[in-house]
């Protein structure tokens, strides 16, 4: 297991925001976590980042300071930086000399296909090649888990899928363990080997789908049979949780 | 053609007003020294043209040391005060209330503590107050508007309070930044002109006491061809800025 939550519970000020609620992810699988809007999706994901601390219940994280990478719904990069300079910026946080993170992240840009793109600030890039700088950034440290908050949300359909196919090569690249939060049901299936769908906030474990094939996915995985009927099983699955 | 229309409608808004200014003056007879028509005031500004240059230049410098002052205390106070939201509660009822207090309220104190012998200090120092507001206002929300994400993120990959103020606040801060000096060059301006006012006497020979001078003896087309200069020094200071805060952002946002 390299992270995991265990009868987590996240109260707010206005509320219980999430749990009792509970979590493993193994090292180098792909769990997408589904849900109504404020069920607490992207709580689960900053308590696995540790970017907050549970109000109940345990959170283990196996990969330490710098092995744990976060991609927001927003690419989130600094204006005032290159997407070189933005994408190596983790390194230089963590005390890279400026030479070899300039290095790794123009590596990592080139494995998200923005060769030639180094200098570009972020105001020059359309919005699915600022996703791809942020990408990039994540997978510059060479995560151990990466934490994906409905990276895909603000993107039109083809860029939507360009970037999911994108990440399913790097993971096959990189392997490392992948939890994404989405409200699309397809997308959930087409890129993880297991499902997790959450009640209505606070959430809970409404069910858990196992996706059958292997990952990356085959052009014909969409249309396929098996395909369809797991959108139906996690469909149902959300529906219930929106009900209970 | 739409955009000759944008330069020539001022121009012309100003020729006409100008032209109706004369006419009047002429047609009613009105005294020069209650109403001096343009053509007067265009005499007074060719002949004056050496003593006015002398005194804008002494008004300017002046108004742009306080910028520079201002600028300096005004971002470094920001920075403090990021650093420790305790010391800025403390230190925003001063800044609030010297900001609403009226510059030529403070005037005549500050004209004491300079000392008479020193106007030009005065003058410097209440400029420097009304221009440091909106420098250390416009840092302290710049200082503030982070991106909430980008704060995560850095506090994801375990970055330092000193990386966290220099790689992430002060960048973001830069725009905001940018603005308040634009909005401090004019108040600089206007600061220096009110402490001539105050201090008024003849060691300090700025366009302000120019325009109190020619007052006294009833040159009214003196007082407008000051004014006029000084008009022209607000309008060039505030297209300088301007034009500095595009090229900044420019810069920031690389395009």
């Amino acid at each position: 297991m390299i992270a995991g939550l265990c009868d987590v519970g996240v109260d707010y000020a206005r509320g219980s925001a999430l749990g009792p609620f509970s979590l493993e992810i193994a090292a180098g699988e792909i769990v997408a976590l589904v849900g109504p809007s404020g069920c607490g999706k992207s709580t689960a994901l900053r308590l696995l980042a540790g970017l907050e601390m549970p109000t109940r219940g345990q959170v283990v994280r196996a990969a330490g300071r710098g092995e744990t990478a976060v991609v927001f719904q927003a690419p989130t990069l600094a204006p005032w930086l290159s997407a070189r300079a933005n994408t190596a910026l983790p390194l230089e946080l963590a005390g890279a000399t400026r030479a070899v993170a300039a290095e790794r992240a123009d590596a990592a840009l080139a494995r998200v296909g923005l060769a030639g793109a180094e200098l570009a600030r972020p105001a020059q890039l359309s919005g699915g090649m600022a996703m791809r700088v942020s990408l990039a950034r994540a997978l510059t440290t060479e995560p151990k888990l990466l934490l994906l908050d409905e990276p895909f949300a603000a993107l039109d359909e083809i860029t939507r899928r360009a970037l999911a196919d994108d990440v399913l090569t790097l993971w096959a690249d990189i392997r490392p363990a992948i939890v994404f939060v989405t409200h699309n049901v397809e997308e959930a299936i087409y890129m993880a080997s297991r499902v997790v769908v959450m009640t209505k906030g606070p959430g809970r474990t409404a069910g858990e789908v196992a996706v059958a094939g292997s990952l990356p996915r085959p052009p014909e995985f969409r249309t396929g049979e098996a395909f369809r009927a797991t959108v139906e099983t996690v469909s149902q699955a959300l529906a219930q949780g929106m009900a209970t | 053609m739409r955009r000759l229309a944008e330069i020539l409608a001022p121009v012309l808004l100003i020729a006409a007003m100008l032209g109706a200014w004369e006419v009047a003056c002429r047609a009613w007879h009105v005294p020069t020294y209650f109403l001096a028509p343009p053509s007067a005031i265009g005499a007074s500004l060719v002949a004056d043209a050496p003593g006015l240059l002398k005194a804008a230049g002494y008004t300017v410098s002046n108004a742009l040391m306080a910028l520079v002052i201002a600028s300096l205390i005004g971002q470094a106070l920001a920075l403090v005060v990021t650093l420790s939201p305790i010391l800025q509660r403390a230190v925003q009822p001063l800044t609030v209330v010297l900001q609403v207090t009226p510059v030529i309220a403070i005037a005549p104190l500050v004209n004491i503590w300079a000392g008479t012998d020193h106007p030009g200090r005065a003058i410097v120092a209440l400029a420097t107050i009304v221009a440091f507001f909106p420098i250390y206002s416009g840092a302290v929300t710049g200082l503030k508007a982070v991106d909430p994400d980008l704060m995560r993120l850095f506090d994801l990959y375990g970055a330092t309070r000193l990386q966290r103020l220099w790689r992430l606040r002060a960048p973001s801060a830069a725009p905001f930044v940018l603005e308040g000096h634009k909005v401090a060059a004019g108040l600089a301006i206007v600061g220096a002109v009110v402490a001539e006012f105050v201090a008024g006497s003849g060691k300090v020979q700025g366009l302000a006491w120019r325009i109190l001078d020619a007052g006294y003896r009833l040159q009214t087309a003196r007082m407008f061809a000051a004014l006029f200069v000084l008009g022209l020094m607000g309008a060039a200071l505030y297209a300088l800025l301007q034009w500095a805060e595009r090229a900044g952002l420019r810069w920031w946002r690389g395009r």
